[in-house]
């Protein structure tokens, strides 16, 4: 459901409305008012607003809202609230700040070490993945050098495949080196981000141009300060893509750490709260339905708030995109 | 022809796996010659020595095990691992197994797994570490199950002799009376749910363990085993009392299409719209944390009987601790599997929550005089006791009853949802657990 979020409406239309602004505005020759500019023609651009789509828009934003409306109503409640009360309202009494506190020192405050270790794989692993692809997608893009359309084929070849499908021999291959049940076998796993390289290749192919680089050469820079000081900042939407979907990826991973660790100190969220979720299945377990709630709005508010700071950027990378020449 | 050939492949691929398996069967035995020897003394020594020890398990009540043991023997560093619940851990620790690498050195099994593990030969036969010495501490239930004619496969860590919770408040209300016998419990069900059509007997959706646990207390014994010997046959008396019965159920849709453990279960145990559960004697934990809103609703009485005036009931879960025989430290597994389920270790699990399969946990009379204010008061844990000791000798489970167990809903699940009869599901299951065994190299039914 997050990654569902930049794609949605906010980052890619208004952009787009802006140009269509400056263009209708630009073609009446006027500076008009907003009323004036409402009675002009629809363009492709500016197209006639359609009653069905809204109201489709409108189902999917309350098909997307809802489990989050669900959760947050529901991490107000008690265990007996939850078997008590209907689900898409408030029980009785409140106990959204208890919950949180219950859920942060429940079993002597394990859920903190899970989000600790998430960070850590968040921030080693969609991290690295992206400085990776950066670097290897802008050497792609402006490197001429036998055996480019073969890097190129096993990286496509690689995007298609599923990460679920590799699970298991990356399993055994960790198995054999000793790794599993650490945290490199998480991290490593995580480095590698096939669709981020293409992405970063395609995209720097595309906002690097040859001329200013070569210009820079001319001018006697070397390649380091190149990368760094010319194309770095123009690969900066790009990077903050790849970045964000590697760390959405990293942070809801949960295949991997499931067959990677045992060990319930190494667990990231998703996993501890999977075996929170299982204590109510075994016999002589704790049901702890209202800490699983909680802890689950606890985890999805980092990787919120990272798209609403990073959102920007997008927008920015987007609208370049689409103003170029 | 592209059809043919993958036939072909495929085929070679069965024979080179049965292969493997059979050398790894093999393999196993050779080792297993080598093995064993260690004594009671070597166990001491490896204490005093000290060392580190991992155990998976989901148990809670073995956390404070952890720690006296710890306290008791400050050289032994133990690993609590929850490596999953159930049929996941089996998976990991089969994994584990195979690889060859990351096994721990205790791992806790349930009674209708421990077979598949006996049979692999990949537990440690704890007898050549002085476990045969507690043949009478244990009740006579759990010590069956971890026992055969050669071995001493785990030691049991606790138990579920069955007894039927119902909510009393419900029965109240309507003005029914609790039944005593499977043909009242019909009766009930009918009333119950006739006086409001919300309210259901029991819920289910088809459990093997719930199903083979009332077949047993029925007086069926559909598995045999005598080594790698199979026998099941779903066709003797026991099995048909249980599928008349039960037939009924399904036919009159007296039974609440809810799965057992699932959030709607805990809900409809809390609001009523589940009367009664025919459950393990671990259930009071579950109950007072994850019902606590039903807290005096509820009692406990004996099973109700197949036969009016009779007194059988069967055991509905309970797990074991066992040595796995790729584990690194196995004397200090074996001492620490010793303590968590005798003597000091058994009884503070009990004193938390767990039900023993010792003896004199079982008849201590701290343990018979607990109160349960969850109950109303009622001193539950004796209606638990003589369960215990009502249990229907004989019973065994298949050396494959998680393979079994999982096809279950496939054959016998069918009855819940078309019109297929329960004993046509059971015949299918039969059907399937007898082409799974043979295929695994048991001889089955043969």
């Amino acid at each position: 459901m997050t990654t569902s979020l930049p794609t949605a409406a906010p980052g890619s239309t208004e952009p787009v409305g802006r140009t269509a602004a400056a263009s209708s505005r630009a073609a009446s020759g006027t500076t008009t008012s907003k009323r004036r500019e409402r009675r002009l023609p629809h363009t492709p651009l500016h197209p006639r607003p359609s009653l069905p789509l809204t109201l489709v828009a409108g189902l999917v934003l309350v098909y997307t809202l809802l489990p989050l409306a669900w959760l947050v109503i529901n991490a107000t409640k008690d265990q007996n609230g939850l078997l008590d009360s209907f689900g898409l309202w408030f029980a009785d009494d409140t106990h959204f700040w208890d919950n949180i506190g219950r859920t942060l020192t429940y079993d002597d405050g394990v859920f903190v070490r899970w989000l600790l270790n998430t960070l850590l794989y968040v921030a080693a692993g969609a991290g690295g993945a992206t400085v990776l692809a950066v670097l290897g997608g802008y050497a792609l893009a402006t490197y001429d050098f036998p055996g480019r359309k073969a890097v190129f084929a096993v990286v496509l070849g690689a995007v298609a495949v599923p990460g679920t499908a590799l699970a298991v021999p990356t399993f055994l291959m960790f198995s054999n080196m000793g790794l599993t049940n650490t945290p490199w076998a998480v991290i490593i796993p995580s480095l590698i981000s096939p669709f981020g390289l293409y992405l970063m290749w395609v995209f720097a192919a595309e906002a690097v141009p040859t001329e200013l680089l070569e210009a820079a050469r001319i001018d006697g820079s070397g390649e380091l300060r190149t990368f760094f000081t010319i194309a770095l900042p123009l690969l900066m939407p790009g990077t903050v893509t790849v970045l964000l979907f590697s760390m959405v990826a990293t942070w809801n991973n949960y295949f991997l750490p499931l067959i990677m660790i045992k060990d319930p100190d190494w667990y990231p969220l998703t996993l501890g709260l999977n075996a929170w979720n299982a204590q109510a299945q075994t016999a002589g377990g704790q049901a702890v339905f209202d800490l699983i709630i909680t802890g689950s709005l606890l985890t999805i508010v980092p990787i919120v708030a990272v798209f609403l700071l990073l959102q920007r950027y997008w927008q920015s990378g987007l609208a370049a995109g689409s103003v170029k020449e | 022809m592209s059809t043919h050939t993958t036939r072909r492949l495929l085929a070679a691929l069965a024979v080179v796996s049965t292969l493997a398996l059979t050398a790894t069967a093999c393999g196993s035995d050779a080792s297993d010659a080598g093995a064993g020897g260690s004594g009671p003394k070597d166990v001491a020594a490896a204490l005093e020595k000290g060392g580190k020890v991992t155990v998976w398990a989901w148990e809670p009540t073995l956390k404070k095990v952890v720690e006296d043991f710890e306290k008791k023997y400050p050289k032994v560093d133990v690993e609590l691992v929850n490596a999953g619940t159930g049929d996941k851990q089996y998976t990991a620790l089969q994994n584990a197994i195979a690889a060859g690498s990351g096994a721990p050195d205790v791992a806790q099994v349930e009674y209708y797994a421990l077979g598949q593990f006996a049979i692999g030969k990949s537990v440690e036969d704890l007898s050549s570490y002085g476990a045969q010495k507690y043949g009478t501490t244990f009740t006579n239930g759990p010590w069956n199950a971890v026992t055969d004619d050669q071995a001493i496969h785990a030691l049991p860590m606790d138990s579920g002799p069955m007894a039927f919770f119902y909510n009393k408040k419900v029965f109240d209300k309507h003005g029914i009376e609790v039944p005593t016998t499977w043909d009242g419990y019909v009766e009930a069900a009918r009333a119950l749910h006739k006086a409001d059509p919300k309210i259901f007997i029991t819920n289910d959706t088809g459990d093997a363990g719930a199903t083979t646990s009332l077949i047993w207390q029925a007086g069926g014994r559909p598995y045999k085993a005598d080594g790698t010997d199979i026998t099941i046959d779903f066709n003797d008396q026991g099995v048909s009392r249980y599928t008349a019965t039960w037939q009924k159920l399904l036919d009159e849709k007296l039974l609440a299409p809810t799965t057992s453990w699932s959030d709607a279960w805990y809900k409809g145990l809390a609001d009523g719209s589940i009367a009664t559960l025919s459950i393990g004697a671990w259930m009071p934990a579950n109950l007072t944390s994850g019902v606590a809103s039903a807290s005096g609703d509820w009692r406990v009485a004996p099973l109700p009987q197949w036969t009016k005036g009779d007194k059988t009931s069967a055991e509905n879960g309970g797990s074991s601790l066992a040595v796995p025989k790729a584990a690194k430290n196995k004397e200090l597994a074996y001492a620490f599997t010793e303590f968590a389920t005798t003597g000091a270790g058994a009884s503070s699990r009990v004193a938390a929550g767990a039900f023993p399969a010792t003896r004199a946990d079982l008849e201590s009379k701290a343990f018979l005089d607990t109160d349960f204010p969850y109950f109303g008061g009622q001193k539950a844990n004796r209606i638990f006791a003589q369960s215990a000791r009502d249990v229907g000798a004989d019973w065994s489970y298949l050396p494959y009853q998680v393979y079994a167990n999982s096809i279950f809903n496939d054959t016998v699940g069918k009855a819940y949802v078309s019109p297929t009869k329960l004993s046509e599901g059971l015949k299918a299951w039969q059907e399937a657990s007898v082409t799974y065994g043979n295929e695994q190299g048991f001889t089955v039914n043969k």
